[in-house]
C-alpha cells in the first residue's frame, strides 16, 4: 500500500497549499490595508498578515525544493521577517503617535491616556479632534495652558 | 502570482491616496513583502536556486528603508 504513493506529487501538493495559503494571507492583508479607518489598525493588519503569508510562502518553497542548503537559506528569509517586521511597525507606530496622526473615533484610548498622564506626556499628543472639540467647549484657559507648554516642549 | 500582483496593485492604490506619510511607509513594507513572495513563486516555477539570494537582500533592504523613512520622520516633526 505504501509504496504506491507517489511522494514527489505529495511534496508537491503539501508545498502548494502552504503556497496557497501564504498568498491567501496577504491577500487578505491587503484588503485590510485599503478598507480598515485607521492608519493604526492598517499597520497591525500589515504587520501580522504579510509576516504569516511570507512564513508560509518561503516554508512551501523549502518544502518543494527539498534540499538542506535551500531550508537553510529560507529559515534564514523566515527568521529575519520574524525579527523585523514587528521591529519597523514600531518604530513606525511611535513615529506616527509623535506626529499626532489621528485615532479612529471608537478606539478605546483610556489606558493610553493613563499611561500618558502617568508619565507626563500630555503634551506631546493631542488625541481626536472630537475630543478636541470637547476640550475646547468645556475650558479654554486649559487649552492655553496647553500652547505655553508645547511651547516649552519646542524650545 | 497573479494574486499577488493584484496585491501589489491594490497596495500601489493605497500607497497613492494614503492621506498621511506613515501610511506610505507601511504601503511600502507590504510593497517590499508582496515583492518577496513574487520572488519565491518564480524560484519554484523556474526552478533556479540562486534566485532566493535575492529575497533574503531584498527583505533585508526593506526593513533598512522602512527605519529610515521613520527615523527621518522622527528627526524632521522634533
Amino acid at each position: 500500500m505504501l509504496e504506491n504513493i507517489d511522494w514527489i506529487l505529495v511534496k508537491d501538493i503539501i508545498s502548494c497549499v502552504f503556497i496557497l495559503s501564504g498568498v491567501f494571507f496577504i491577500l487578505v492583508a491587503t484588503i485590510g490595508l485599503l478598507r480598515l479607518p485607521d492608519f493604526y489598525i492598517r499597520m497591525s493588519a500589515i504587520t501580522k498578515g504579510s509576516t504569516l503569508g511570507l512564513g508560509l510562502i518561503l516554508f512551501g518553497l523549502g518544502i518543494y525544493f527539498n534540499q538542506p542548503s535551500m531550508l537553510l537559506k529560507v529559515l534564514a528569509v523566515i527568521t529575519f521577517t520574524l525579527i523585523t517586521a514587528p521591529v519597523a511597525a514600531h518604530v513606525i507606530g511611535r513615529t506616527a503617535v509623535q506626529n499626532k496622526i489621528p485615532f479612529w473615533e471608537y478606539t478605546n484610548l483610556k489606558e493610553f491616556k493613563k499611561y500618558l498622564h502617568r508619565e507626563h506626556l500630555e503634551e506631546v499628543v493631542n488625541y481626536d479632534k472630537y475630543e478636541e472639540q470637547v476640550l475646547k467647549k468645556k475650558k479654554k484657559e486649559k487649552k492655553e495652558k496647553k500652547a505655553a507648554a508645547r511651547e516649552k516642549f519646542g524650545e | 502570482m497573479v494574486v499577488l500582483s493584484f496585491c501589489l496593485l491594490l497596495t500601489a492604490v493605497r500607497f497613492a491616496i494614503g492621506p498621511t506619510l506613515p501610511d506610505r511607509i507601511t504601503a511600502f513594507d507590504l510593497i517590499v513583502a508582496d515583492v518577496i513572495g513574487i520572488i519565491a513563486i518564480y524560484t519554484e516555477f523556474t526552478g533556479n536556486e540562486d534566485l532566493i539570494d535575492v529575497a533574503i537582500i531584498l527583505s533585508l533592504f526593506g526593513f533598512l528603508g522602512s527605519i529610515s523613512f521613520a527615523y527621518y520622520l522622527m528627526k524632521i516633526t522634533k
